[in-house]
């Protein structure tokens, strides 16, 4: 086996600090469909460590979901290894990887996917509860998970009763209550409008940098992935560019050029009365 | 997860569309109602049964005449001449299991009193016969061992014969007409009701032996003998012996038939037990197919409660949730439905044979044993209908359950 920097063909990075939380060995992924076999990943090596804060860009069929779901443990690749926090499980069980998902990994979605008609503290609760945490302990971490995205005060509301960036910060807290070595979001800002998806960026830069969490987040929008401090772009199949993010946005800047939610309301109200007449 | 919090989160999700949770319930709750009603009200007839049975004599043992074959024709129970009083006399000297015996031989006759007149059996018999059959006198008495010796004409009634032959009047010391011969009647003897084979046991008259057999019949044998053994357990022990008694003293070979018939209460209890149950069997049996339907039921909602919740199945996995914590948690959700199901079952089974008991005044009784298999078995209907539906929940991959719209 050589070493995994030989493998790589991508530059060294120098944003990467520590040792590496992941580590992608020439990985492939190929879907049988019957008559034609599909190549949605072809040898992706990559090495993530801890405190990054990586986007995955690249258009659509370009293997960014694959290489998401491998991260997160939701799929298996054909060949190659996959190491996350130092383990290789690239060939472990379906109950192994249910394991992995639970404490290592966070998961936020496009979707939000939070459980309807059960409160944001019981969302928050439930990878704890997979993890065979006792109640009152959960309680007390999803309670802490809440607060770090500033919804401690709405832990009884469902998810009906909160808007889609509280959703999202419930999905996040969610990610967070089993201290995962990394986050892996999936267009977190998709179904969210542009105040919104800033103040979400907030937040995943807040805990980036703050409490120096791992951050992978996939997008297609340029935008959203000049928050993050580097950049993968995956096409057909292959990562095609590394490179790190130059003129970093940094959401809390941003957030205030950004005209408030009322701002908003109140000049929509404007164009709307100008129309008429 | 711990079993606490999947049967919390079943619980949850049950109560999350408790209508669609209430029909599917309907199919147990009816079945395990039926089967525990059906029980109920079977094993109440089982007890009649056997009280009636007991009302016979619990350690009766009949000894009937048997067929003898005379050239190859059979004649049929009580055809042969060989059952006398000598043998009923050797079986109580002989077999001390035996405590009492009373011969008996029956002819049917028509019966006259004033302008009614009827035509029933006249049994002959001794007197010790009513008490071998706990069958006491109502009114007057019963002939004595005197009047059986001189071959009196005296007789008792049965409840039957006397309310047709006497309308208004006291017939204790009234003689009337059995064949051409007058007889005084001495007492009438309780009702004793219908048999298990739906016979009216009192249409009949009872006389001493000696008298049937001498002026009535014609005859010196007997058609049956009607014995006691000390105990129901005598009763059973008692057969063999009698059976090889009768044989040597009817100098019957080896390898030929007896030329009478044994039969004790124990026998004929059986037999109605075992009728009763089987009717009992059947129609649980029955009962259980709603049981069976209910299970199918339960499987179908289970596999549109995991479509349904495809997603949520999807989320559940990807924070953790192994394929046995999904397995177990809609399987959890089946059994607890089922068994739900087959508590309001067991409730509305026991209102029901209540309220059957109430009307009907048939007696019900509660059998523990239905009460509990109702709970197994509709807790192994919930396992059985819930695991294929759970099992496919498990199967699910997380990122196509993620996906599902």
């Amino acid at each position: 086996m050589a070493e995994p920097a030989a493998i790589s063909t991508e530059p060294a990075i120098p944003a990467k600090r520590g040792e590496p939380v992941i580590r992608l060995e020439n990985i492939f992924k190929t879907y049988d469909l019957g008559e034609v076999q599909v190549q949605a990943l072809r040898g992706v090596s990559l090495e993530i460590g801890e405190g990054e804060f990586v986007a995955v860009m690249g258009p659509s069929g370009s293997g960014k979901s694959t290489i998401m779901n491998i991260l997160g443990c939701l799929d298996r690749p054909t060949k190659g290894r996959y190491f996350l926090d130092g383990v290789d499980v690239s060939h472990m069980t379906k109950t192994e990887l249910a394991r992995i998902r639970n404490r290592k990994l966070g998961f936020v979605f496009q979707q939000f996917n939070l459980l309807s008609r059960t409160s944001a503290l019981e969302n928050v609760e439930l990878p704890a509860v997979y993890a065979g945490i006792p109640a009152e302990e959960r309680a007390r971490r999803a309670m802490e998970a809440l607060t770090r995205v500033g919804l401690a005060e709405r832990a009884g509301h469902h998810p009906s009763q909160l808007s889609g960036g509280q959703q999202q910060r419930v999905a996040i807290a969610r990610g967070l209550v089993n201290r995962p070595a990394i986050l892996l979001a999936d267009e977190p800002t998709g179904n969210l409008d542009s105040r919104t998806s800033v103040e979400i960026m907030d937040i995943l830069q807040t805990l980036n940098v703050e409490q120096n969490i791992t951050i992978v987040v996939v997008t297609h929008e340029p935008d959203i992935a000049q928050y993050a401090t580097r950049n993968l772009l995956f096409r057909d199949g292959k990562l095609v560019r590394d490179s790190v993010v130059q003129d970093r946005f940094v959401a809390r800047e941003v957030l205030k050029t950004l005209p408030t939610v009322e701002q908003q309301a109140a000049e929509d109200a404007l164009q709307e009365s100008k129309q008429p007449a | 997860m711990d079993f606490m919090n999947t049967f919390r989160l079943a619980l949850r999700a049950l109560a999350r569309n408790k209508m669609r949770s209430a029909l599917t319930m309907l199919g147990i709750i009816i079945g395990v109602g039926a089967v525990i009603a059906v029980v109920s009200i079977g094993q109440g007839a089982q007890y009649l049964v056997q009280q009636g049975i007991q009302a016979m004599g619990t350690n009766a043992v009949f000894i009937a005449a048997g067929s003898n074959r005379a050239g190859g024709v059979r004649q049929g129970y009580g055809g042969v001449k060989t059952l006398t009083v000598d043998d009923m006399n050797a079986i109580l000297k002989e077999i001390p299991l035996i405590q009492q015996a009373a011969p008996a031989l029956s002819s049917r006759q028509q019966v006259v009193y004033g302008n009614q007149n009827w035509n029933t059996s006249i049994t002959g018999t001794t007197p010790n016969y009513f008490e071998i059959r706990t069958w006491p006198v109502q009114a007057g008495s019963a002939f004595s061992d005197e009047e059986v010796d001189i071959a009196a004409n005296v007789c008792v009634l049965g409840t039957t014969v006397e309310k047709i032959l006497f309308v208004d009047e006291n017939p204790i010391g009234k003689t009337i007409r059995i064949g051409n011969l007058p007889f005084r009647v001495d007492g009438v003897l309780e009702s004793k009701g219908q048999n298990v084979t739906g016979q009216d046991q009192d249409d009949v008259i009872f006389a001493p032996y000696t008298t049937v057999q001498r002026k009535i019949s014609g005859i010196t044998w007997l058609q049956f003998i009607a014995a006691s053994a000390v105990s129901q357990e005598a009763s059973v022990a008692a057969v063999a012996p009698i059976t090889s008694l009768l044989r040597e003293r009817h100098r019957i070979r080896a390898g030929d038939d007896d030329d009478f018939l044994i039969r004790t209460q124990a026998d004929i209890a059986d037999l109605q037990n075992q009728t009763q149950a089987t009717m009992t069997y059947l129609l649980g049996g029955i009962a259980s197919v709603s049981l069976l339907v209910g299970g199918i039921g339960i499987m179908n909602i289970m596999l549109v409660s995991v479509t349904e919740r495809t997603r949520e199945i999807g989320v559940r996995m990807a924070v953790g949730a192994t394929e046995d914590d999904v397995r177990h948690q809609f399987l959890v959700e089946a059994v607890t439905l089922s068994m739900m199901g087959g508590f309001i079952g067991i409730i509305f089974g026991l209102m029901g044979s209540a309220l059957i008991s109430n009307f009907l005044s048939w007696p019900t009784l509660i059998s523990g044993k239905a009460i509990i298999a109702a709970v197994i078995f509709s807790a192994a209907v919930g396992i059985f209908f819930g695991y294929y539906p759970a099992h496919k929940a498990a199967q699910l991959d997380p990122i196509e359950a993620l996906r599902y719209e």
